[in-house]
């Protein structure tokens, strides 16, 4: 387990801003954890173990320290993995971290949650509802219509080309959902 | 006449007063057959009262024929309570006395005595009917007899009767509930359990270790609602996840997806029992969210025991698949922190899912050996520990049905030792002396006593803990002795819960208190064990400030050494009481014997081994002086 360093940090922050966008500071500042032993809570930081970017309160860090590299498997919330490439991909566990601070949000309607649950990229005829002034290349959490975080996904058209488009047209592409601890329990 | 007399009599049978009927039975006998034995039976009592009042419409319509009839025939007359001690004395005269009065009567009424004979024998061929008919019965119901070793070998050959296997163990279970009366002649009790056993065995699919346990743990209507109760599937459960959301709601939400679900019991507030479903209850978006997990009721009762507080260190040491560990963050509120530790890393991922599906963030999973953890998270560094120990699973046959084959007693026996080890490494991690805890609980799957009881027993005496209510009132409580063993009297404060009383699967809970951080051994080989031991430090400690002080040039190489050394020994001495108290009491008896044997001579060696070393150390430091002594004149 070490902390990120630089070039980590530069590309794991990128990707989060995209999601929540100015929302960072309440990510990554002083967010008082609740976690931990202690009566005075420390923030949260980000450590990386076996290629895996964790999201962890100070507390739990302290404490991790003891247990050793190849016996330590988890700690906090893990939210994506670092590729060979250099880029981060966010996995699904990062959605209770990202849903509440999300920038933009995208609902669907109840008949085709279902789908995109599957891993398919939602369509047009499945959007409920939509933010606005949402820039094509933008991360966006994907809701249900009973305000039920599904996943994650990028937005392929901003919204008023949404407006236009065509009943099967891509909307967002999709990244990762929730529908993920059912079919790959084993990659995550 | 007979005939119409009779159906006139049989109306008014019921009419006879019991007292009366005595007398007509008497009466009856004397004048007709000698029936007189079976006076007992009802159902010849009736026949006797209907065949009396015919004799008596006969008598009393032909007084004449009597006072015509012979002398031995005056008694029976229309005032038979007079003659009823004369009718007495006649009664237990033979058969053939009373047929001849029959036969001395004169020709005018033969036809009636014929009729009258034919009547008798008609009815005696009845009373003998029902009287080998109660017999037969009596014979079937009483002498249910054990097969016989020829019968026994017939039946292994010819593939197995089911229906008359079962037939047979219902009857063996008749007799042993009422021994003493339904025992065949004889036969020992002994001998019906064994037939009992086999044939459980055989209907059921146990092997016969597994039911030879089970018939030594309960009573034999018990065992059969057990059994019974293990062919059955235990009702599904799931725990509502107090982070996400409420039980109320959740459970609204599910029924609208066509789930057809109940609070689960009063004892908790999080459960739901599921009935049936429309869609599948493990893969619903509720579900994917994180909002309940699948759990077993039983699963639910160590975390309560536990009861975590907020902001607790918790570690929970064999972790996998998760359910208990998420349903500790949920009640610490995600605060504090937790140690998930689970041994085999094919279980780790479904556990880290489980976690992160159920937005636990306060959690560090390991990997280890349950035994290793003391020394990675530090002795007496936690507030509680869970310990749901691997076992051998017999309490869960309903799920897994191979466990009734599968296990012996060397299972067993393993599991035991295994299961006493990670107790007693669960003890030693916790700090006696937190605030707000200072608790263990153990918890196993398994109805065994040597898993349970067993394990609990050593635990007490080998370190000083002590048993605590575990706040589960609904159980039933511990064993408190079993078969020749004798367990501490604390032990009724354990709970076990049986899936024919509690309607879940087999389960044991017991929470300890840790009360000290010492660990006061109370076997006579260990308080000598402790002395040498504490000896053994001091004097290490000793020859290390000496070494320091005297050797001051080589002091860091010295110093060195004796760190190692001193490591090195308390290392085994860790090692070895480790290795002293993973064994059983018994064992450890003769280890530490042959342990304090062992390192006498050793230590003695190791100091002088030291000193050689100093003494070369000293050797070797005036050589090389005296070396550059010489090398002075060279260079000049």
């Amino acid at each position: 387990m070490r902390p990120l360093d630089e070039s980590e940090t530069t590309i794991v922050f990128g990707k989060l801003f995209k999601f929540v966008g100015n929302n960072l500071k309440n990510i990554v500042g002083q967010n008082p954890s609740h976690e931990g032993p202690d009566s005075n809570p420390g923030g949260y930081c980000f450590r990386l173990q076996k290629n895996k970017v964790y999201y962890v309160s100070e507390a739990l860090v302290k404490r991790a320290t003891t247990i050793a590299r190849p016996n330590l498997v988890s700690l906090g919330t893990c939210i994506g993995k670092l590729t060979h490439g250099g880029s981060v991909h966010l996995i699904v566990q990062s959605l209770n971290l990202l849903a509440s601070n999300a920038k933009h949000k995208v609902w669907l309607k109840p008949t085709s949650e279902m789908s995109f649950l599957y891993g398919n990229h939602v369509l047009k005829s499945a959007l409920g509802r939509i933010t606005e002034n949402i820039a094509p290349g933008d991360g966006v959490v994907v809701f249900s219509m009973s305000d039920v975080p599904l996943g994650l996904g990028i937005v392929a058209k901003s919204t008023q080309d949404c407006r236009k488009l065509d009943p099967n047209g891509i909307v967002v592409l999709h990244q990762a959902d929730i529908g993920g601890y059912l079919r790959m329990e084993d990659e995550l | 006449m007979a005939a119409t007399a009779l159906s006139k009599k049989k109306t008014t049978k019921s009419q006879k007063a019991p007292p009366k009927k005595k007398q007509k039975n008497e009466f009856f006998s004397t004048k007709h057959t000698a029936t007189k034995e079976l006076s007992d039976h009802s159902d010849t009592e009736d026949e006797e009262i209907v065949q009396n009042e015919d004799s008596e419409g006969d008598i009393g319509g032909s007084d004449s024929v009597s006072e015509l009839s012979s002398d031995g025939d005056k008694p029976f007359t229309d005032d038979f309570l007079q003659g009823s001690e004369e009718d007495e004395e006649k009664g237990s005269g033979s058969k053939s006395g009373s047929g001849s009065d029959s036969d001395s009567d004169s020709d005018e009424y033969d036809i009636e005595k014929k009729s009258r004979a034919i009547d008798e024998e008609r009815a005696r061929e009845e009373q003998e009917a029902d009287e080998e008919m109660q017999l037969n019965i009596k014979e079937e119901s009483d002498e249910f007899r054990l097969p016989t070793k020829e019968e026994l070998e017939e039946e292994s050959e010819r593939p197995p009767d089911l229906p008359s296997i079962q037939r047979r163990i219902k009857e063996i279970v008749r007799v042993l509930t009422n021994f003493k009366n339904l025992k065949q002649e004889g036969a020992p009790r002994k001998d019906y359990i064994e037939q009992l056993k086999k044939d459980l065995a055989s209907y059921y699919g146990y092997n016969d270790f597994l039911i030879g346990a089970l018939v030594e743990m309960f009573p034999v209507v018990e065992l059969m609602e057990l059994i019974e109760a293990f062919e059955k599937p235990r009702p599904m459960c799931l725990r509502t996840n107090t982070l996400k959301t409420r039980r109320r709601d959740l459970a609204d939400v599910l029924i609208n997806r066509g789930v057809n679900l109940d609070p689960l019991s009063k004892w908790s507030k999080v459960g739901l029992v599921v009935y049936d479903s429309q869609v599948p209850i493990g893969a619903t978006p509720e579900y994917m969210a994180g909002f309940y997990m699948l759990q077993s009721a039983s699963s639910f009762l160590p975390v309560m025991a536990l009861a975590p507080q907020e902001k607790d260190r918790v570690v929970d040491m064999a972790a996998a698949p998760g359910g208990k560990t998420t349903y500790i963050a949920a009640l610490m509120k995600n605060s504090g922190i937790i140690f998930a530790n689970e041994m085999k890393p094919q279980r780790l991922n479904s556990l880290t899912a489980n976690l992160h599906r159920m937005g636990v963030t306060n959690t560090i999973v390991s990997n280890y050996d349950g035994k290793q953890l003391p020394k990675v998270l530090g002795l007496n560094s936690v507030d509680r520990v869970l310990l749901d120990a691997p076992c051998s699973g017999t309490g869960v046959i309903s799920k897994d049905e191979s466990v009734k084959t599968s296990k012996s007693l060397e299972d067993i026996q393993n599991c035991a030792h295994l299961q006493k080890q990670l107790i007693l490494a669960a003890i030693d991690m916790v700090d006696a002396n937190s605030k707000s805890g200072g608790y263990i609980v153990y918890s196993t799957c398994s109805m065994m006593v040597a898993e349970n009881e067993a394990v609990i027993d050593y635990a007490l005496k080998k370190r000083d803990v002590k048993l605590v209510p575990c706040g589960l009132d609904f159980g039933c409580p511990g064993f408190i002795r079993f078969r020749e063993q004798r367990f501490h009297p604390s032990l009724e404060k354990t709970r076990r819960f049986y899936p024919h009383v509690h309607n879940m699967d087999g389960f044991f809970v017991a929470k300890l208190k840790k009360m000290s951080n010492k660990k006061p051994n109370v076997d006579p080989s260990d308080p000598p064990e402790n002395t040498e031991e504490g000896t053994r430090l001091a004097e290490n400690e000793e020859e290390g400030t000496r070494l320091a002080k005297e050797e001051v040039g080589l002091s860091q190489s010295v110093k060195e050494n004796s760190k190692r050394e001193r490591t090195k020994l308390t290392k085994e001495k860790q090692d070895s009481s480790d290795g002293a108290t993973g064994n059983g009491n018994v064992e450890s008896l003769s280890t530490a014997s042959k342990w304090k044997k062992r390192k006498f001579p050793s230590k003695e060696d190791v100091s002088k081994a030291r000193e050689e070393k100093r003494q070369a150390l000293r050797a070797e430091k005036r050589k090389k002086s005296i070396w550059r002594k010489d090398e002075w004149p060279c260079l000049s």
